[in-house]
């Protein structure tokens, strides 16, 4: 029988996912995700989670849970940089400490440690051990995992052309349509910026992507904006050195700047570290763009669909109006 | 002469505005944090920064109110927020008309031509590069009798015959350290300093527990900021001994790694792995390493939403199974206030004591060094 792993459905999960079901499938590995978070899920999570801890990580701890006891392994890399230069959030380093000391009754976990600055072949070797857990051949991982960066090269293009992170998954490994049909660019165009595990998933940010689309709203995250035109952006003097951040933070100065969009719609979890000081350096930098409203939307497992709603609303007239009374002076 | 500030971090600011002042700089003496400091922060950070930024926000609208043109901070050596506060702080302070520089310190070792630049700019006076480092031996030696008096007082409050009598000597002694200038003056001060908190009466008698501090630097050395935590635990009759003091955590950033250092690191490695910015890691390393010698319970102390002590506590809490240690973790905000405070720092220390009550009687040998 083949072995199962475990991959939580969070965090991480909305940008490697495809690379990492390639690479085990082609390891003859079989994958088993815990899927769309639901209400039990991050009951869980939180339940047994530190109550300090952000919600995106007692998600995770949620996802962890509900799949135990269904794999023979779980996949919790310790993701500590991949660009050679911003690394992630200090939660995403001491994640598998995390997992392996506060939850109890877990299958062996497969934390390979993924740094990059170790050297130019340092993720192949990550990859490499990975699969010698398994006790493969290296030529065997070597092909599997060349097929997996080929499923990275086509996932991050996809996204590029304008698709969200589920929907390039759809296409890649359940034959959707690549054609962002329902992207037509008619109306106000807005970015939602935020974590993708935050803004992808549908639950924990009371479906605020697609709630703006029902009204009518052409919606861009920071995954369809091409990363060199974020890192020249960058307006600070000190990069911000978590990888999320830079490119949420950066995504806002550029489209600050290229005036691209009609709003800026900035998606945080509530005790986020990082967010605390990406949101003000936002807020400070959109008092200088008054063109482009911007919002700040805070999640915590608590947000209610109502609330949201209405503040969206009042946001989204707000920035009618004002497009409304540009265009009239434009015509006069 | 530019007028000069910097962040308040407990009594180091005697020692900071010696430097400055020997560089040919005015000082403006950070003040100590309290209700308007915290009410200006909160009003101008971010909700959900970390506590400590919210002070030092605080601590610069009141010096910057007090006419300081310069402030001089560091820059941060692990991936955390505190590396790019200088920045924020910046933004933050133009946005409500203060217009002040911001000179960012980062670790010498790394940035060395950044270094000498930075103190430069700071060296009003003009002085040569040996006076200046004259002055920067002094300012540590000055350093390290102001940290070695309040570990002393540490070791003298749980034991001090009558209430209150350490933490008095240890005000005026700190003003003898203040007062002192020359390499002899700092040294004799120093010492003075020392003995006379050693004479203050003891009871040798008395059960004393003891705690280790562990937890996030700026919460630990601002006593301010954690209501005077290590006052609360001593006049409770608990000696402490903290993790971190500025004499030492600069030592391990700026010139090598201690043995101490590393045996921390060593200590935290089953269980967490690498440094994951902040000072998580030590915070669990030093937790067990107070286990393996005897001490009766661990207290953390971090701001709310702390990244790397959430990861920690996280930890910790297997870390006190495995290791038998009562651990006791304060999130530190704007909110929180003494008297809920103390009421659990009561029942810890109660259940500290019980436990060693219980095992003394079971008969077991209790090893303390
Ligand atoms: S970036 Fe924020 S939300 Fe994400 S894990 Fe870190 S603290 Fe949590
Ligand atoms: S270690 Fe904690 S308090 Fe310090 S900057 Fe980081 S999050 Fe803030």
């Amino acid at each position: 029988m083949a072995a199962r792993v475990g991959i939580p459905s969070s965090l991480f999960y909305y940008v490697h996912f495809p690379m990492w079901q390639t690479f085990f499938s082609e390891l003859g590995i079989e994958v088993v995700v815990s899927g769309q978070t639901t209400k039990n899920l991050l009951d869980a999570g939180v339940k047994e989670a530190l109550a300090d801890a952000c919600v995106p990580v007692k998600l995770f701890f949620g996802h962890v849970i509900s799949l135990k006891d269904k794999v023979d392994y779980l996949f919790v890399p310790r993701m500590v940089c991949l660009n050679r230069k911003t690394i992630y959030c200090p939660k995403f380093l001491g994640l598998p400490d995390m997992i392996r000391h506060g939850l109890s009754g877990l299958p062996p976990l497969i934390d390979v440690q993924m740094d990059n600055r170790e050297g130019f072949a340092a993720q192949w070797k990550a990859y490499l051990q990975i699969g010698s857990i398994f006790g493969l051949g290296r030529l065997k991982i070597l092909r599997a995992y060349i097929k997996a960066t080929g499923s990275a090269r086509r996932f991050k293009s996809l996204l590029l052309e304008g698709l969200s992170p589920p929907e390039a998954m759809d296409v890649l490994f359940k034959g959707g349509s690549a054609s962002p049909a329902v992207k037509k660019r008619s109306g106000l165009v807005f970015a939602v910026l935020g974590y993708p595990y935050e803004v992808h998933d549908p639950f924990i940010s009371v479906g605020l992507v697609n709630k703006l689309q029902k009204m009518g709203i052409t919606v861009i995250t920071m995954e369809n904006l091409s990363p060199g035109k974020l890192s020249r952006a960058n307006i600070l003097e000190k990069k911000m050195f978590w990888t999320f951040s830079d490119i949420a933070l950066n995504a806002a100065y550029h489209l600050f700047k290229a005036g691209t969009v009609d709003g800026i719609i900035h998606l945080t979890a509530f005790g986020c570290g990082p967010d605390s000081m990406v949101d003000k350096l936002m807020e400070i930098s959109s008092k200088d763009y008054p063109e482009t409203p911007f919002m700040s939307v805070t999640i915590d497992e608590h947000t209610g669909d109502a609330g949201i709603s209405t503040r969206l609303e009042a946001f989204v007239d707000m920035v009618k109006r004002k497009k409304e009374a540009r265009e009239r002076l434009c015509q006069r | 002469m530019p007028k000069v500030t910097f962040p308040r971090m407990g009594e180091s600011y005697r020692c900071f505005k010696m430097l400055m002042n020997d560089l040919g700089n005015e000082v403006i003496i950070p003040p100590r944090p309290n209700k308007k400091t915290l009410d200006h922060g909160v009003r101008h950070s971010p909700e959900f920064a970390c506590l400590p930024l919210k002070i030092l926000t605080g601590t610069y609208i009141e010096t910057c109110q007090m006419g300081a043109e310069i402030i001089v901070t560091s820059g941060g050596s692990g991936p955390c927020r505190a590396g790019l506060y200088g920045q924020l702080h910046q933004k933050i302070l133009k946005s409500i008309g203060f217009p002040v520089d911001i000179i960012v310190f980062e670790a010498p070792k790394s940035h060395p031509i950044d270094f000498i630049r930075k103190v430069n700019r700071l060296n009003a006076g003009r002085l040569s590069y040996r006076a200046v480092w004259e002055c920067i031996k002094r300012g540590w030696e000055k350093l390290k009798y102001l940290d070695d008096a309040e570990k002393m007082t540490h070791v003298a409050r749980p034991r001090e015959v009558n209430r209150g009598e350490t933490t008095r000597v240890y005000r005026e002694v700190l003003e003898w350290i203040d007062s002192a200038y020359t390499f002899k003056e700092i040294r004799e001060a120093g010492e003075a300093a020392l003995d006379t908190i050693r004479a203050v009466p003891q009871d040798s008698a008395r059960q004393i527990l003891k705690v280790g501090i562990v937890g996030e630097i700026y919460v630990l050395l601002e006593p301010a900021s954690n209501l005077e935590m290590e006052e609360t635990l001593g006049n409770l009759g608990v000696e402490v001994h903290r993790s971190m003091f500025l004499t030492g955590w600069t030592r391990d950033n700026t010139v090598k790694e201690t043995s101490e250092h590393l045996s921390v690191k060593d200590a935290a490695r089953p269980y967490i792995p690498l440094c994951i910015g902040g000072h998580g890691q030590e915070t669990v390393g030093h937790t067990i390493l107070y286990s393996k010698e005897g001490y009766d319970g661990v207290v953390q102390m971090a701001p709310f939403t702390c990244i790397p002590e959430i990861v920690a506590r996280t930890i910790l809490t297997r870390v006190s199974r495995e290791h038998s240690i009562p651990v006791m973790t304060f999130f530190l905000d704007e909110q929180t206030g003494k008297a809920g405070m103390s009421t659990r720092v009561e029942a810890f220390v109660d259940l500290m004591r019980r436990k060693k009550a219980l095992f003394k009687s079971s008969g077991a040998r209790l090893m303390v060094n």
